[in-house]
């Protein structure tokens, strides 16, 4: 492992100093992560009184029941239209800003100030702006003739919480454009100017490409976001309604294990989301790090 | 600009307006509809030009969703966990570097297996270890059978019950959200990118270790420090789930929580200008931040993810 070639000697001082760190990182990363492990093969009642080795009963249990599939299938929906508008949206607007001079900075300040914005409070913006009786934006889909009811409706519900995740993540994904379009080298743009290559053939042919790590970076972030980081979303917008049309995975967790009390099937869930988080990570570290193209 | 284009760059400068316009209406409906009075508000359509009911609307939202408690607390919390974090990393980072010992490698393990993993996955275990932070304690206690030896000694009947509670308190907010590998991570690379020459220089001057880190090693890490705070400020003030489920006490509450209740539900008058009022005065202090800050912010923002 790296370390100086130069370095101080002392017998307790290094580990007073890593104290901190490793104490608080067991006490509320590994040992929630064991029990949770070791709650989700035992079957307890709500109150935590009788607990029963059921070795993988729960997990069984929780890929037959139809509700946690439809749940599967709701989060993938979600995560990868929410993925695919802000990442579109946020490479557009740098393409865009990339091209110009002038104003670069203020256009950039007008761009990234979402990214301070909760995602609970960004619900609730998007909740009154498609509001289906005040809502402004409600009311132009309205007058295109579309009977709009996201209170009822659970597809409606669901394109709430996608335009409030994706809203509040497009400044994300523009700042991480910005600054990869910037680690371009311009003599490659310029060279192949001089061969007659246009700006769209430039953008498709250089730039994109030499994209691609920056590209492949922001797709996890955004997948990991739209897994994890919109509960404020759902929760603030339509509590997992109407009839579980936006009970997207990590709320799920939350309201059977909290809510619903059903301590077994919820570890096992979360088991389920750290497995599916870890497979992201190694496969982020691992495999497509050799596929993408880097600038030399 | 490799060549001339005035068409494209005029399309250019229409798409980015046309891309900020419809970014910033949210914030710009928002702001308009925390001016008006509830009549004005729940007009179809909502007009789009400023009432003058600003003032008003903020100090009811302020006072129905009891803010001023609610912003101190989500302040607290979000300064908390900055300096929290920042410290645990430095001190954490610095002992990786910067000193050879037998559980180096052990615990850098340790530390970076969490990398990744975000407290929505565990959160029913992190609850329970929060509510009482001596559970692992009490395990091992119940597991040697302790309560039996201590009677034995004692010669009576004991229980001992081990608890110190979290929920509810300011400790709890802050203290498992502290624990980040990715802060760690960042102040390591940069701690390896520091010459040599200036430890071993330290070391003939006779500085000590904590010395070396003090008056060399702090000063170094100014920028990236101030990355952090942009980014892991930003990042405490938006906490949802973890607050949701320690406080039950509105007092403990933070802002971001607390403007739920102003939502108005169905049966309610649609006060919906009191909410907006509320979601602006709550999302200022980050989107402040990150606007004045905003050099550091995109640097801290592009480098923590190396």
């Amino acid at each position: 492992m790296l370390k100086k070639r130069s370095y101080f000697k002392s017998k307790t001082l290094p580990y007073i100093l890593i104290l901190p760190q490793v104490l608080v990182t067991l006490t509320f990363f590994y040992w929630p992560a064991v029990q949770g492990l070791a709650q989700s093969f035992m079957l307890s009642d709500p109150f935590g009184f009788n607990n029963r080795f059921v070795w993988f009963d729960n997990f069984t249990a929780l890929f037959k029941d139809p509700l946690y599939l439809k749940s599967i299938g709701i989060t993938l929906i979600f995560s990868a239209s929410t993925a695919a508008l802000s990442i579109c949206s946020g490479l557009f607007l740098a393409a865009m800003a990339n091209r110009i001079f002038k104003f670069k900075a203020v256009i950039r300040t007008f761009l990234i100030w979402p990214y301070a914005v909760a995602p609970a409070i960004s619900g609730i913006l998007w909740l009154f702006l498609l509001h289906p009786s005040f809502g402004v934006a409600a009311i132009a889909i309205k007058n295109m003739g579309i009977e709009w009811n996201p209170v009822l409706k659970g597809n409606h519900a669901l394109i709430i919480v996608i335009l409030a995740s994706s809203w509040k993540q497009v400044s994300y994904n523009f700042v991480f454009f910005m600054a990869g379009m910037q680690a371009i080298p311009k003599s490659l743009i310029e060279a192949a100017a001089m061969d007659g290559a246009g700006p769209f053939r430039r953008f498709w042919s250089i730039t994109l490409p030499l994209l691609s790590p920056t590209l492949f970076f922001v797709t996890v972030m955004n997948i990991i976001f739209a897994f994890f980081e919109t509960f404020g979303i759902i929760h603030t917008v339509t509590q997992g309604g109407p009839g579980g049309a936006t009970n997207i995975l990590v709320y799920k967790v939350y309201q059977d294990g909290f809510i619903g009390l059903n301590l077994g099937s919820s570890a096992a869930q979360s088991i389920v989301l750290m497995i599916l988080i870890i497979t992201i990570t190694v496969l982020q570290f691992k495999y497509v790090e050799k596929k993408v193209q880097y600038t030399g | 600009m490799v060549e001339k284009t005035p068409i494209l760059d005029t399309i250019t400068y229409l798409f980015l307006m046309t891309g900020i316009v419809v970014v910033c209406f949210p914030i710009i409906y928002t702001i308009i509809a925390a001016t008006m009075t509830v009549e004005q508000v729940s007009k179809v359509p909502m007009p789009l030009i400023p009432g003058d009911q600003f003032i008003t609307n903020i100090q009811a939202a302020w006072e129905r969703g009891n803010l001023g408690t609610q912003l101190f607390n989500s302040f607290i919390m979000a300064s908390g966990i900055t300096f929290g974090k920042i410290a645990v990393s430095l001190l954490g980072a610095f002992s990786i570097v910067y000193f050879d010992y037998r559980f180096r490698t052990a615990a850098f393990v340790t530390v970076f297996c969490t990398l990744m993993l975000p407290v929505e996955v565990r959160i029913l275990p992190t609850y329970e270890m929060a509510a009482n932070l001596f559970g692992p304690l009490q395990y091992v206690w119940d597991f040697l059978h302790l309560n039996t030896a201590a009677a034995w000694i004692a010669g009576h009947e004991i229980d001992v019950r081990l608890e110190w509670s979290l929920l509810d308190s300011y400790t709890g907010l802050i203290l498992p959200l502290v624990a980040s590998a990715t802060c760690t991570f960042l102040f390591r690379q940069f701690f390896l990118t520091v010459p040599e020459e200036l430890c071993e220089a330290a070391k003939m001057d006779g500085a000590s270790p904590m010395i070396f880190f003090r008056k060399i090693l702090l000063p170094l890490s100014k920028t990236n420090i101030a990355a952090l705070v942009v980014i892991e400020f930003v990042y405490g003030w938006n906490q949802y789930l973890w607050p949701l489920l320690i406080t039950t006490d509105p007092k403990m509450t933070t802002a971001v929580i607390g403007l739920k209740n102003l939502i108005p539900s169905p049966e309610d008058l649609p006060d919906w200008h009191i909410a907006m009022a509320g979601a602006l005065i709550v999302m200022l202090p980050p989107i402040l931040v990150v606007l004045l800050m905003q050099r550091w912010f995109v640097k801290g923002l592009v480098e923590k993810e190396k």
